[in-house]
């Protein structure tokens, strides 16, 4: 798909998080791109060729050159299309995303992946890990509208896709986001008003759909 | 405008911070921390990873290594530590993303680990060496001529990986296998900036065995 700044081809996964990022990205920039559905099970050549190095999705090929990992991806896709700037301007409010995009990516698909994957006191301890993840990022979060402030922008693109599994979390887990994290359940809501997220994300229940099917084929009931 | 940093000798997550304002320019107060007894300061400016570095500029605190580096490189504009090109901006943190997730991650793991665990992990990081070293072919540094985000993030490799490689008794870096890689870790050494701020070599086994025993330690009771 070409665009003013050549041709824009994303290959990922639909329930994919890293995925939804870059989707949201470009939506929000309104860069049109071909979108390319890979399956983990059987990669393409495109893809093995595309990003050798760890053979993932998301990958966005951009005039034929590959750029991988999805929190550089979203910084590229800002850098190169400067409308809507995705970024803050100042320095210091761009380091703040960045800690907090590093924090959700280190902090919750392993703590969401322990949730549906370990049983008894492991499980329990995934729990706790994970209200706590919650309520620290309900902490920056703050009366905020967004993450980073009136604006929809980078550290809101790197969290908003998990919002999909809160459902599956709270299954899994029995709790209440909503109770536990009300500010995020405003926040989520929020964000899902905007036509590039909810044309992006998943139902939150293909997504527990999905998670059983996991917890089947990995022998976790 | 006043700029502190929070540190310890050993650390070269902190080192990297250091080599980056240098290579800017940049005055800055360094205080020292005791990582055994951490000051109220350094709990209250980084109170998720309570870890160095932390930057402070004029009382506002950065943290994380990376995320400082970039931080320096949007206020400071002199002397630039990432490509102006987006392209080559992505392939800059893509290699340091590399470097911090598949090779430091795997000699961490084999630091604190023992027998066929430890084995595994030195395994591993050697696989995620090769594709540094193909990336390494031909130049002096990862993005040119000049050192760049990219090897004050894997510049670690170049003093500090020596140490580890004694205290574990193992080789990593093996110059047959890796001398594209082998030619970069000199280079980098001989810049003047880094030369001139590196930890004592001499004092680092001392420390790095007590870190892996405390390390070792703290596992037995899980």
């Amino acid at each position: 798909m070409a665009t003013e700044k050549g041709e824009v081809l994303l290959l990922d996964l639909w329930v994919s998080v890293f995925g939804q990022r870059c989707r949201i990205a470009l939506a929000e920039k309104g860069v049109e791109y071909e979108y390319r559905e890979e399956s983990l099970l059987d990669k393409s050549p495109l893809l093995l060729k595309m990003n050798p190095i760890h053979k993932k999705i998301p990958v966005l090929i951009h005039d034929g050159k590959p750029v991988c990992e999805s929190l550089i991806i979203v910084q590229y896709i800002d850098e190169v299309w400067t409308n809507n700037p995705l970024l803050p301007s100042d320095s210091y409010e761009r380091a703040k995303a960045r800690f907090w995009a590093d924090f959700v990516d280190k902090k919750i698909y392993e703590c969401g992946t322990k949730l549906w994957r370990l049983k008894g006191e492991a499980h329990d301890e995934a729990k706790k890990d994970m209200i706590e993840i919650l309520k620290l990022l309900e902490g920056e979060l703050g009366d905020k509208k967004y993450f980073g402030g009136e604006t929809f922008g980078f550290m809101d693109i790197a969290f908003v896709p998990f919002t999909a599994w809160f459902y599956s979390y709270e299954t899994l887990g029995n709790f209440s986001t909503e109770n536990e994290c009300p500010k995020l359940v405003a926040w989520a809501k929020r964000c899902m008003e905007r036509e590039s997220v909810t044309k992006s994300l998943p139902h939150p229940y293909k997504v527990y759909e999905v998670v059983v099917k996991l917890k089947k084929r990995f022998g976790v009931e | 405008m006043e700029v502190k940093l929070f540190g310890a000798w050993s650390s070269p997550f902190v080192r990297r911070v250091e080599w980056a304002l240098k290579i800017k320019g940049i005055k800055y107060e360094y205080i020292e921390e005791d990582l055994y007894n951490k000051s109220p300061s350094l709990l209250t400016y980084s109170p998720i990873n309570k870890q160095v570095p932390v930057l402070l500029h004029d009382g506002k605190p950065i943290i994380e290594s990376m995320v400082i580096i970039e931080y320096i490189d949007d206020t400071w504009k002199q002397k630039p530590l990432l490509p102006i090109d987006p392209y080559q901006r992505s392939m800059a943190r893509f290699w340091s993303q590399y470097v911090e997730d598949k090779f430091y991650e795997s000699v961490k793991r084999a630091f604190f680990t023992e027998g066929e665990e430890q084995k595994a992990a030195v395994e591993s990081a050697v696989e995620a060496l090769k594709p540094l070293e193909q990336e390494l072919k031909g130049k002096k540094f990862f993005c040119g001529e000049e050192i760049g985000f990219v090897d004050l993030v894997a510049g670690w490799i170049a003093h500090w990986l020596e140490v580890v490689e004694e205290v574990l008794c193992i080789k990593v870096v093996d110059p047959e296998n890796f001398p594209s890689l082998c030619a970069w870790m000199k280079n980098f050494v001989e810049v003047p900036v880094i030369k001139e701020n590196l930890p004592a070599r001499d004092q680092m086994p001392g420390f790095y065995r007590m870190l892996r025993q405390s390390g070792l330690a703290s596992c037995d009771g899980k």
